[in-house]
C-alpha cells in the first residue's frame, strides 16, 4: 500500500531567507490537497522543494516511505512525482505531439507510452486537433491541458500542481479543475495544487493547508475551510 | 562555360562553409551555446587523423577514429569545462555570454596546445582522392573527387543528424533539453546527459569538417579560423536552429562568393561576406529557416 506523501518538520532555505519552517503534513493516496496563502507565503518554494529543484531542505519528506529531499527532479519522475511550474511547463518551441512524447521519453513500455497519450487526448480533445502545431500557437487554457497531459504520460502518482489556474478564464478553469477532480476520483492521483484561486481549489480538494510566511497555519477538510469565516477574509477574498 | 565552372567552385566551396555551419548549429541546438571553439576542436581531431594516416597510411582509417576523437573531445569539453559554467553563471547578464566567451578562450587554449605539440608550421594532409577536377572531353571542371567527397560528406552529416534530431526520442530530448532545461527536467529527461551527448555529436561534425576540408588546403593550428567566420556567418544566415539552413546558407555564401571572386576581384570577397550576411538578415531577421517567435500567452 502506498503511503503517500509525508512532510514532516521541513524546512527550506531559499538563499538567505528561511522561506518554509517547520512545516509537517500528509497527502494520502488518492487525495487532493490545496495550498493556499498570499503571494509570497512559500508555497512555490515548497513545490520545487518537493520536486528537486531545490537542494537546500532539511526535515523530513517522503514519498511512499522513501526519502525525496536532494533527488534530483528526472529521478523523482521515474518514482511517479511528476511537478507542473507555474506559467511554464510545456515547451513552446516544441509541437503539440512532441511535448506529449516528452513524458514517455524515459519509460521502457513504449506500448504504454502510446495508451497513455491517448488518454490525455481523451481527457483534453481540443490537444488532438493540435498535435502538429507548436505549443507556443496554443492559448493559455490549452498549454495548461497540455502540461497536465504531458504529465500523466509518465504515469505519475503525485502531481505537484502550481497555480494551474493562473491567468485563465473562469470557464477554463472549471475544465482544468473538473479534469484534475477526475484524475483524482478515478485514475487513483494524489495532488498538492498550490494555488492562489484558493475558492476553486478546496471546491475539489479533500483537505486545505493554509501557510504564511512560511509556516503552516491551518490543516483541515476543505469544506471546513471553505466555511471559516477568517480565513474567507484574509485569503479567499470575498 | 565560365559561369558553370564558377558555380561549380561556388558549391564546393560552400559544402565546406555548411560542413563547418553544422557543426557550429549542432552545438547550438543542444546546448544554445555559439561554440567558438569549435574551430580548434576540429583541428585537434584532424591532428590525430593526421597522426593515424601517417602512422597506418589508411585514410579510411583514419577518418573514423578522428570522428570518434571529435567527438569524445566534445564531450570532455563539456564536461571539465561547460558544465560548471554553466552551473556557477546561472542567472544574471553573465549567464548567457559566459558560456560564449569561455568557447573563445577554449579556442586559443586549445589551438596553443596543438603549436606545442605538432609545432605551428603547414603539414600537407594526404588523401587517395583526386584533387584534380574531373574532364569532359577537352575541357576539365573545377571540381574533384575530393569536391564529390565534401559534398557527400556534408549531405551525410546533414542526413544523420537531421534524422536524429527529428525522428528520434534521443533528437527530442536534445531539442527539449536545449530550449528549456527546467522543464525538460521536470519532464523527467536528464538535462546534463543530454547535452554532454550535444557536444559529442557537435565534436564529431566538426571532426568530419575538418578530415574531408583539410586535404583541399593546408593544416596548422589556425588552419580552419577563416572557415569558423565563414560557417558561423553560414549558420546565421540559415537561423542557427537549422541544419538544412546551415547547409542553404553554406552554399549561398559560396556560391556568392566565387561569383565576386570572378566578375567583381578578389579584393572585396571577404567583406562580401559580412555583406550578404547583412542582406540576409535584413530581408529576413531569423534566418532562411529560423523559427517564428511564437505567442506568449
Amino acid at each position: 500500500m502506498n503511503q503517500g506523501l509525508v512532510i514532516s518538520d521541513l524546512t527550506i532555505e531559499y538563499g538567505a531567507i528561511r522561506a518554509i519552517h517547520d512545516i509537517s503534513f500528509e497527502v494520502k493516496p488518492n487525495e487532493l490537497v490545496a495550498v493556499i496563502g498570499a503571494n509570497g507565503a512559500g508555497k512555490s518554494t515548497l513545490l520545487r522543494a518537493l520536486s528537486g529543484m531545490i537542494a537546500s531542505a532539511s526535515g523530513g519528506a517522503t514519498w511512499n516511505g522513501q526519502s525525496i529531499l536532494k533527488t534530483k527532479p528526472e529521478e523523482l519522475v521515474r518514482r511517479g512525482i511528476v511537478h507542473l511550474a507555474e506559467g511554464k511547463s510545456v515547451i513552446p518551441e516544441l509541437t503539440v505531439a512532441e511535448n506529449l512524447a516528452l513524458g514517455g521519453l524515459r519509460r521502457r513500455d513504449k506500448s504504454d507510452v502510446a495508451t497513455a497519450i491517448s488518454e490525455s487526448l481523451e481527457l483534453f480533445p481540443i490537444l488532438a486537433s493540435r498535435l502538429e502545431q507548436r505549443a507556443d500557437s496554443l492559448s493559455g487554457g490549452e498549454r495548461q491541458m497540455l502540461a497536465i497531459g504531458r504529465a500523466l504520460v509518465s504515469r505519475p502518482k503525485l502531481l505537484l500542481l502550481d497555480e494551474p489556474s493562473l491567468g485563465l478564464a473562469p470557464l477554463i478553469i472549471d475544465q482544468i479543475f473538473n479534469a484534475l477532480n477526475h484524475l483524482r476520483t478515478h485514475l487513483g492521483l494524489s495532488i498538492l495544487l498550490v494555488e492562489q484561486n484558493a475558492l476553486s481549489a478546496l471546491k475539489i480538494a479533500d483537505r486545505g493547508l493554509v501557510l504564511n510566511l512560511g509556516a503552516l497555519v491551518k490543516n483541515g477538510l476543505a469544506a471546513e475551510l471553505l466555511g471559516d469565516a477568517d480565513l474567507r477574509d484574509s485569503y479567499m477574498g470575498f | 562555360m565560365i559561369f558553370i565552372d564558377t558555380l561549380l567552385l561556388g558549391i564546393s566551396s560552400g559544402a565546406i562553409y555548411s560542413l563547418m555551419a553544422l557543426a557550429l548549429v549542432l552545438v547550438w541546438r543542444s546546448t544554445r551555446i555559439v561554440n567558438f571553439a569549435q574551430a580548434s576542436q576540429a583541428v585537434l581531431s584532424t591532428y590525430i587523423g593526421y597522426e593515424i594516416t601517417m602512422r597506418s597510411h589508411n585514410y579510411w582509417v583514419s577518418l573514423p577514429l578522428a570522428i570518434l576523437f571529435g567527438a569524445i573531445l566534445g564531450s570532455l569539453i563539456d564536461f571539465l569545462f561547460m558544465r560548471y559554467l554553466a552551473k556557477r553563471a546561472k542567472s544574471g547578464p553573465i549567464a548567457e555570454i559566459a558560456p560564449v566567451i569561455a568557447t573563445l578562450g577554449l579556442l586559443g587554449l586549445l589551438q596553443s596546445i596543438i603549436g606545442l605539440i605538432w609545432g605551428n608550421s603547414f603539414l600537407q594532409y594526404p588523401t587517395p582522392l583526386s584533387g584534380k577536377g574531373f574532364t569532359f572531353g577537352s575541357h576539365t571542371i573545377p571540381f574533384s573527387p575530393q569536391n564529390l567527397f565534401i559534398v557527400l560528406a556534408t549531405a551525410i552529416v546533414l542526413l544523420v543528424f537531421g534524422g536524429i534530431f527529428r525522428f528520434t526520442d534521443l533528437g527530442l530530448a536534445l531539442r527539449a533539453a536545449s530550449f528549456q532545461p527546467e522543464i525538460a527536467q521536470l519532464a523527467g529527461i536528464r538535462v546534463a546527459r543530454i547535452r554532454n551527448i550535444g557536444w559529442a555529436f557537435a565534436g564529431a561534425a566538426g571532426a568530419v569538417a575538418g578530415a574531408v576540408i583539410t586535404p583541399t588546403s593546408v593544416l596548422s593550428p589556425n588552419s580552419l579560423d577563416l572557415l569558423l567566420v565563414s560557417g558561423f556567418i553560414a549558420a546565421v544566415m540559415g537561423g542557427l536552429d537549422s541544419l538544412v539552413g546551415a547547409v542553404i546558407g553554406g552554399l549561398v555564401l559560396g556560391v556568392g562568393f566565387s561569383f565576386i571572386l570572378q566578375y567583381v576581384g578578389s579584393s572585396v570577397t571577404f567583406l562580401a561576406g559580412f555583406f550578404i550576411l547583412v542582406i540576409v538578415l535584413l530581408i529576413r531577421p531569423r534566418g532562411f529557416f529560423g523559427h517564428q517567435v511564437g505567442r506568449h500567452a
